[in-house]
């Protein structure tokens, strides 16, 4: 289903199909012969570069959602902010947006372009310890508009896994557009052999959001992607005036709390809405640092700890297997 | 598949499409409401849902999960209200078996689908077809434009939300816009400002006054801002018809404002 090239005849079965080659559509096809070969099922070979390439990465995780705008790219990088923190550890952050990048901006890294170096494109630092890599820091203006089409998507992908110097990195956290598509799979299959040790998955707390995001879990276990568990964001507001709280976006169906329940995922926890945040992301810095007493920013650092749990209870059982 | 020309376009008189490159920022919501109040003027309406990974609508305007049926000239769109039949919606989230379950398709399979979503649905006679998309500059907005274009395309409404993260994203859909000449009708700034229930302050929770300074520098036209009220988004949640629940809301007015301009602008 997935690798029906963007010029084949009508009907092609796809190139990695056991119809490839041999169905009636592949009659007249220039390529008719390479997909009887069988050399088109082999897996893609950059599968087992990309797998000698993470061997310096020691823990992978994806931040993804079914919607948008529910804060996955806030999320991305408080948590690799939060991580980096820690000055022993090494973290690297990947926008795999391809038509939205927005990291470069939250992260203060606008205009900031990357650099050839011998082993690859050099991502750009934002810290000593925090290096981070978008398709935003290889367009020339900020109205650059990436009117491209999955394959091509695709290859972008293959070469920010593949080509990027990446170095020794304890985490690398990998941001996503919303959806289930191409770059979602794409990365799922570019890091199968290296593999990933979770997905963290946001949402709002309205139904209008859960409906998108069960199809992300559903894609998860389709893909067999663990899912680390699930984080509500903008969870409440509380007025800065009154302290009065306000469900902006109100939990009608009974928010993240109730989907966890019924498939069985741990809630990391709820993130309130609070204006800072976004003007932080807009400023590009770190709310954390900016306002670290607020509520949010307790939210997430809970939610960070229970990140670094998981990843070093799964090095561990990794390493003893 | 092709050969009946123009077919089933040919008795719709507008179409608009909703764009915007953010995701979350309120495309469904726009169009749900945009076709609400059109409406309300008296047009008859339909939308196409071609978030095809992400599908709104069907839910915004409370229409469960009703069977598609076909006929002579496509498939019979579904309507939100079926005894005056002035609201008419196709969306993938109808042809999906459960509702839970992920649209895992990468991008020739959807340009596809999309392809038939425009060419095979039985409109008939509408005054205005929206169009909401998902977010983003790829496939299903080649998709729809290519096809679209054996018809005619009457503009673009783009949405944000006022802080730079998003307005950084519709810069370039914008260019997308200018790239494919379709022809941008307006901005509008969505969840613009938050009024306190409580105490009546207004914070702004995703800034302010991002969507009309896009509109300045891109000299584009501003259609007006939506403020972020928990009362639109519990209508849309329960598939309740918001303008007629609170017509004396701010947000009503804004909605109404917006809808008017643009029913001026296309002489509708």
């Amino acid at each position: 289903m997935a690798d029906v090239p963007n010029d084949a005849p009508e009907h092609c079965p796809g190139t990695s199909s056991d119809q490839a080659g041999k169905s009636s559509a592949c009659q007249g096809c220039p390529n008719q012969s390479i997909c009887a070969s069988g050399a088109t099922k082999a897996p893609d070979p950059a599968i087992e570069e990309i797998k000698q390439k993470m061997t310096s990465v020691k823990h992978k995780i994806l931040v993804l959602s079914g919607k948008g705008g529910v804060g996955k790219s806030t999320f991305s990088a408080h948590l690799s902010h939060a991580l980096a923190s820690d000055s022993s550890k090494e973290v690297a952050l990947l926008d795999v947006d391809i038509c939205g990048p927005s990291i470069p901006k939250i992260m203060g890294l606008e205009g900031e372009q990357v650099h050839q170096s011998g082993s690859g494109w050099s991502p750009v630092y934002v810290e000593d310890n925090l290096a981070v890599m978008s398709i935003g820091f290889l367009l020339s203006s900020p109205d650059d508009a990436v009117i491209w089409r999955g394959p091509k998507k695709n290859g972008m992908i293959k070469q920010f896994l593949r080509d990027v110097d990446w170095g020794e990195v304890d985490y690398l956290i990998v941001d996503t557009p919303p959806g289930t598509s191409d770059e979602h799979l794409s990365i799922v299959q570019y890091l199968s052999g290296a593999g990933i040790d979770g997905a963290v998955i946001i949402t709002t707390p309205q139904e209008v959001s859960l409906q998108d995001v069960r199809k992300e879990i559903r894609f998860c276990k389709k893909v067999n992607l663990p899912i680390l568990g699930v984080i509500e964001n903008m969870s409440g507001f509380v007025c800065p005036k009154c302290k009065n709280t306000s469900q902006i976006f109100p939990p009608t169906t009974g928010g993240a709390q109730r989907m966890c329940e019924e498939l069985n995922l741990p809630l990391l926890g709820r993130i309130p809405l609070d204006p800072r945040i976004g003007k932080s992301c807009d400023e590009g810095k770190s709310f954390l640092t900016e306002v670290p007493d607020s509520p949010a920013a307790a939210a997430y650092q809970s939610i960070v700890q229970k990140i670094r749990d998981y990843c070093a209870s799964h090095s561990a059982s990794d390493d003893s297997c | 598949m092709d050969g009946s020309g123009k077919g089933n376009l040919d008795q719709v008189k507008h179409v608009l499409l909703v764009l915007s490159g953010k995701g979350g920022v309120g495309k469904s919501t726009i169009t749900t409401e945009l076709a609400l109040a059109f409406r309300h003027a008296g047009k008859k309406v339909g939308i196409l849902d071609v978030d095809l990974c992400g599908p709104s609508i069907p839910r915004m305007l409370s229409v469960g999960k009703p069977e598609v049926h076909q006929c002579d000239s496509g498939w019979v769109p579904v309507y939100a209200d079926p005894q005056q039949q002035q609201l008419a919606l196709m969306s993938i989230a109808f042809l999906l078996e459960d509702s839970d379950e992920a649209v895992i398709w990468r991008g020739p399979k959807k340009t596809a689908l999309i392809g038939q979503f425009v060419s095979d649905v039985a409109w008939g006679e509408l005054d205005i077809l929206l169009v909401d998309t998902p977010p983003g500059t790829s496939d299903e907005h080649l998709a729809v434009l290519e096809n679209l274009r054996k018809h005619r395309v009457d503009g673009a409404v783009l949405v944000t939300t006022p802080q730079a993260v998003s307005t950084g994203d519709v810069r370039r859909e914008i260019t997308f816009c200018k790239k494919t000449n379709l022809k941008i009708l307006g901005i509008v700034e969505n969840m613009s400002g938050f009024v306190c229930p409580h105490c009546s302050e207004c914070s702004n929770i995703f800034s302010k006054g991002g969507g009309e300074e896009l509109a300045k520098l891109t000299g584009s036209a501003f259609l007006g801002s939506v403020p972020l009220d928990p009362l639109l988004t519990e209508s849309l949640e329960e598939g309740r018809d918001f303008l007629q629940a609170f017509p004396e809301s701010s947000t009503f007015t804004a909605i109404s404002h917006i809808a008017n301009t643009l029913l001026n602008s296309l002489n509708a």
